[in-house]
């Protein structure tokens, strides 16, 4: 279960921005975060990662504190395990497909899961080649592999498939459907796809000018005249 | 008659300076690339020095500070047994100083090339900062590295100036292929100048076409993996 009762002021295009954010999500839980551009999205999984500091309030992840101002407890994003995907893959260019995976394993960690990974995300074929050769939807099934290499608990995706076409979307969806199953993970998906919400999650964080406008079934706060029926 | 201890002195100046240089370039550049306090022009500003300051000014201080007739001079002396002023180890500090930008700035811009997302995701990983270091920055910013090294090898090659202040014109020890020159043409030797000036010059074409080459051929390389 993660605790999250953070404020953060975020300075963007359009000026200075609250983000204020209390909301408690389940273990297992597949929650999307919803909202226009600058409405901190981001930053959320930002925060949630380690990687951006909160100014107030805390974190804490099955009881343990990632972050608590009031006692100064800022954990390092080292120390949270937690697997993060990023919109546009980073994936290390100076390694192979399978260097990137091997990358991520920790110290006394079983080099298994690298193959098992490749074989679940269908990567096998590709574990040698150099990850600027592979297309858009292969180097983001590496990235999603490599954030699992580590057997995080959460899963953070940060518009993990926006610069994809749409039959590739629908197919990684799947993707990480499956792996949210497989791996019993909790995960959290910042969307601005109001179809990818749909099929994704139980539930939705509408995220609107730093505050939550509303949460709960997709079907239910989501404004339903922009879906798109494929 | 050409003689080969000059060429033999400079390379190997050239050869230590650079490896010092590469030691103590990579952290200090990596703090100036990944420090955000404001008070960080101060010392970039030092480092940069040596690009605007005269070499006989620079050579000059050095030649103040480490003379044994002075606190620092003395200090070494007499606590070290160690007289850095006309010889060869006093030559190296006086050209790690003055190459220092040459190898720091290139390494400086190198790590800020590298995408903060490549880094971020390695600690997500799990990854220290000397694993990042050694695995992600370096290797993805190898054309700063190449560019960094060859440019102040090339740059101690050249200098003249602070070799002359701080080293002196001491045959086997200090007398490298800048000073000679000055000493042939000094004694109207013009030929033996000229055989000298021009594998000088020829080197320092060589060493600016092959940077550009690297930068070019690195420029291709994008990170959007």
């Amino acid at each position: 279960m993660i605790e999250i009762n953070v404020t953060r002021k975020l300075f963007g295009a359009e000026g200075e921005l609250n983000l204020v954010l209390d909301t408690v999500i389940r273990q297992g839980e597949f929650v999307t975060i919803y909202g226009p551009s600058g409405a901190g999205k981001t930053s959320v999984l930002r925060m949630l990662a380690g990687l951006l500091k909160p100014d107030s309030g805390s974190i804490k992840f099955d009881g343990n504190v990632w972050f608590d101002s009031s006692n100064h407890i800022h954990r390092r994003p080292q120390l949270r395990n937690i697997g993060l995907v990023f919109q546009e893959y980073s994936l290390f260019p100076n390694m192979t497909v399978r260097g990137n995976l091997q990358f991520a394993l920790q110290k006394g960690q079983s080099a298994g899961i690298v193959d098992d990974l490749l074989e679940l995300t269908e990567l096998r074929n590709l574990a040698d080649k150099n990850p600027v050769t592979l297309s858009g939807g292969q180097k983001q099934r590496v990235a999603l592999a490599r954030a699992l290499v580590r057997r995080p608990q959460l899963l953070l995706l940060d518009e993990p498939l926006s610069a994809l076409d749409s039959v590739m979307q629908s197919k990684l969806q799947d993707y990480l459907l499956k792996v949210h199953e497989q791996f019993g993970l909790t995960t959290i998906l910042v969307s601005h796809d109001i179809n990818e919400v749909m099929k994704m999650s139980k539930r939705v964080l509408i995220l609107e000018n730093g505050r939550v406008e509303k949460d709960g079934a997709p079907i239910d706060v989501l404004p339903l005249e922009g879906l798109r029926f494929l | 008659m050409l003689q080969f201890e000059p060429f033999y002195l400079t390379l190997k100046l050239a050869l230590t300076t650079t490896i010092i240089l590469l030691v103590i370039g990579i952290p200090l550049a990596y703090w100036l690339a990944f420090n955000t306090s404001r008070w960080k022009v101060l010392p970039e500003a030092i480092v940069g020095l040596p690009l605007v300051l005269p070499p006989s000014v620079l050579g000059f201080y050095l030649l103040m500070a480490l003379s044994p007739e002075n606190a620092f001079g003395n200090f070494l002396e007499s606590y070290f047994d160690l007289r850095l002023v006309f010889t060869f180890p006093g030559l190296v500090i006086a050209s790690v100083i003055y190459s220092l930008p040459f190898m720091v700035q290139p390494l400086q811009s190198g790590f800020s090339m590298v995408p903060v997302s490549l880094v971020e995701t390695a600690y997500t990983l799990g990854k220290g900062r000397l694993i990042v270091l050694m695995r992600v920055l370096l290797p993805n910013m190898k054309a700063a590295l190449i560019s960094g090294c060859i440019l102040s090898f090339a740059h101690t090659i050249g200098e003249f100036g602070i070799v002359l202040m701080v080293g002196g014109n001491i045959p086997h020890e200090t007398r490298v292929i800048s000073v000679v020159i000055y000493d042939e043409v000094e004694a109207m030797n013009y030929k033996q100048a000229n055989v000298y000036s021009s594998i000088l010059l020829i080197f320092s074409f060589l060493v600016l076409v092959s940077v550009y080459t690297v930068n070019r051929r690195m420029q291709k390389v994008h990170y959007q993996s």
